[in-house]
């Protein structure tokens, strides 16, 4: 659905990453981890198109007043990359933003009771808080997240708040171990054994990597994509990626926006 | 007052309004239900539709440029025969006509998908894209050379008894001599203006941002491009003129009929408000009210030079 939603808060969680509260209709509360919004982040022609983001969280706060009514919030969590997200950023409190949601499929949750795994490389973290929150009503589950470098990761502590185990990496070290986020999850895929399933967001390279070592220990893995979109509603064909049997001949582009942004990995083509 | 008359009529489709919705921008329509009332509107326009699927360019395909966006999305499409088996049922549901754009590269192709869908009830008429590489003959874009363009659109014409509206290009010289080459054709009507071809560059990486390294431009930064080439032709040229390029506002769309454009069509804007085109469509009909005008089409070619 498309509607105004009114900054509720807009707070630098990290150097160039803040966290946005902004209202949502009640109908949001039924949003599902891994959706997404459309945010059209000034009623003008530039930046022009809306800009896409994860569901960080989805929450209803009780009114603060005797008679009041509760009301439905919606968290993102975005980096500060370019002009949309600049002007973002430079939001506050009683600001009005036009936006749509919920976007997209979001992830299939498994069989309760299994072990899951979410990955999660910088910004990419975002859907994942969403999806724990539900996770850990049946599941146990670890959270392994990479980084550049510390101010790279972000929120661990709501995650930990959750009861959920948190391996940090980040390239630098200053954060947990040094080296890559698939590195960490490589080792204690081999160390473990018995039936876990992965749930992955990030940069491409990391979603690769991912998908490969979960190609190699036989795990289900889904994986929550970005790409460059216009419409965020499956008209525009700009957001397209290759299904696995895709060739010239006989196309098989899926939609990140509709038929995503989460896919199963052996959807898709990883060439 | 009486509500305003906003009805049109573009080579014997009847329109309840003059907005339609730009092919390629708007899906097949049902992708815009959830969002706005698709009886509010003239007439939807599909996305580009091809004798079979078309995979289209490599990604990126779309980048933001000021004040518009360039695409290369290639004309992917379902191809012509899953469009009439999978789309259009959805379609005959609504009470809107439905505009099928078609485009091929060679002239055979473009005969052919004119011809399949002659007989589909669904289509109120054809928009012929001729904005599309010959691959036979070099490819050589049909919409550059009037010669070209004539020979398309007479394929068409023959193929089908159903109106043709061809869609013209504004990457040409003299726009007025492509149209005149399309109504020498038989042409019921012109629409104008598809994208123009531009290109973005990434300064750090030193690439084009789009794989396909160029891409068609779109949004209100056509604008006056499109205001002139609309003003242009229907000067010269008899045909009514669907007026196409930038419009994100009734203010827009007005603008096109002074110029001379009997109808409109909403294109980038439906990406930046899904319900732009019923919005468009309404504030025509205030602006109407509010100036007591009783009659859209008082408006059209009414331009004061
Ligand atoms: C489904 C989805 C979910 C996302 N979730 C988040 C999130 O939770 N937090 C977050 O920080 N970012 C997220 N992103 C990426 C975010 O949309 C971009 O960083 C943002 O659009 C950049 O806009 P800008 O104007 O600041 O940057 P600019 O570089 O100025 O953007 C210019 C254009 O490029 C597009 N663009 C640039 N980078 C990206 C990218 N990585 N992915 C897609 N489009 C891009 C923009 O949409 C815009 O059209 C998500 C992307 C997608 C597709
Ligand atoms: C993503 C995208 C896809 C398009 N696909 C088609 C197409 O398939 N056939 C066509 O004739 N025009 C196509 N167009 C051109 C539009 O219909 C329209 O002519 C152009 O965008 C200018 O209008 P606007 O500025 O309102 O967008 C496309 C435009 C965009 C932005
Ligand atoms: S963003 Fe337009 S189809 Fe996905």
């Amino acid at each position: 659905m498309q509607f105004k939603s009114l900054v509720l808060s807009n707070t630098e969680v990290s150097p160039g990453y803040f966290r946005m509260r902004m209202t949502v209709p009640a109908q949001l509360s039924a949003a599902r981890p891994g959706q997404f919004v459309m945010v059209r982040v000034r009623d003008a022609i530039d930046p022009l198109l809306r800009r896409p983001f994860g569901i960080y969280d989805v929450l209803i706060l009780e009114p603060d007043f005797d008679g009041g009514s509760p009301q439905t919030c919606l968290d993102i969590l975005y980096k500060v990359v370019g002009k949309g997200t600049e002007t973002l950023s430079t939001m506050h409190h009683g600001d009005h933003l036009d936006v749509l949601a919920p976007l997209g499929n979001g992830f299939d949750l498994g069989k309760p009771g299994e072990e899951k795994i979410l990955v999660g490389g910088g910004v990419g973290l975002a859907p994942l808080y969403f999806l724990a929150k539900e996770l850990v009503k049946t599941d146990c589950v670890h959270l392994f997240v990479g980084g550049r470098t510390r101010d790279d990761i972000l929120c661990i502590t709501e995650f930990e708040r959750l009861g959920i185990e948190t391996y940090v990496s980040t390239d630098d070290g200053t954060l947990g171990e040094q080296g890559l986020v698939t590195e960490v999850l490589e080792k204690e895929l081999t160390r473990r054994k018995g039936k876990a399933s992965i749930f992955a967001c990030g940069p491409h390279p990391m979603l690769k990597a991912v998908a490969a070592l979960a190609e190699r220990h036989g795990i289900p893995c889904q994986v929550s994509l970005e790409a460059y979109m216009a419409c965020g509603v499956g008209a525009c064909l700009g957001c397209v990626v290759p299904g696995k049997e895709h060739t010239e001949e006989a196309p098989d582009f899926r939609c990140v926006c509709k038929d995503g942004p989460v896919f199963d990995f052996q959807e898709l083509q990883w060439k | 007052m009486n509500r305003p008359d906003t009805s049109v009529e573009i080579a014997g489709i009847k329109l309840r309004n003059p907005v339609m919705t730009a092919s390629g921008t708007f899906g097949y329509g049902q992708e815009f239900a959830e969002y706005m009332d698709l009886e509010k509107i003239g007439a939807i326009i599909t996305k580009g539709l091809s004798l079979r699927p078309k995979a289209g360019n490599r990604t990126p395909r779309i980048v933001e440029t000021k004040g518009g966006m360039l695409n290369a999305i290639g004309l992917q499409n379902v191809g012509v025969d899953a469009f009439i088996r999978e789309k259009a049922p959805y379609l005959r549901t609504i009470n809107t006509p439905v505009i099928a754009n078609i485009y091929g590269n060679s002239l055979d192709e473009y005969r052919q998908v004119a011809h399949l869908l002659d007989t589909v009830p669904e289509v109120a008429g054809m928009e012929v894209n001729i904005s599309c590489p010959n691959v036979k003959e070099g490819g050589i874009v049909f919409g550059t050379d009037p010669k070209a363009a004539f020979e398309v659109v007479r394929q068409v014409r023959e193929a089908t008894i159903k109106p043709v509206i061809v869609k013209l290009s504004p990457n040409v010289t003299d726009i007025v001599a492509m149209a005149r080459a399309c109504a020498d054709a038989g042409a019921d009507a012109l629409s104008l203006i598809n994208t123009l071809t531009g290109m973005a560059i990434d300064l750090q990486k030193r690439r084009p941002v789009l794989a396909n390294v160029t891409g068609g431009l779109s949004g209100p930064a056509i604008k006056p491009v499109a205001l002139r080439m609309v003003w242009q032709v229907s000067r010269a040229i008899e045909l009514p003129i669907i007026g196409i390029g930038g419009i994100m506002t009734a203010t827009d769309a007005l603008e096109f009929l002074l110029a001379g454009a009997t109808a409109v069509q909403v294109g980038t804007a439906n990406f930046l408000d899904p319900a732009a085109s019923q919005k468009v469509a309404e504030g025509i009909e205030h602006y109407l009210a509010e100036n007591g005008i009783a009659d859209v089409k008082e408006l059209i070619g009414a331009l004061r030079v």
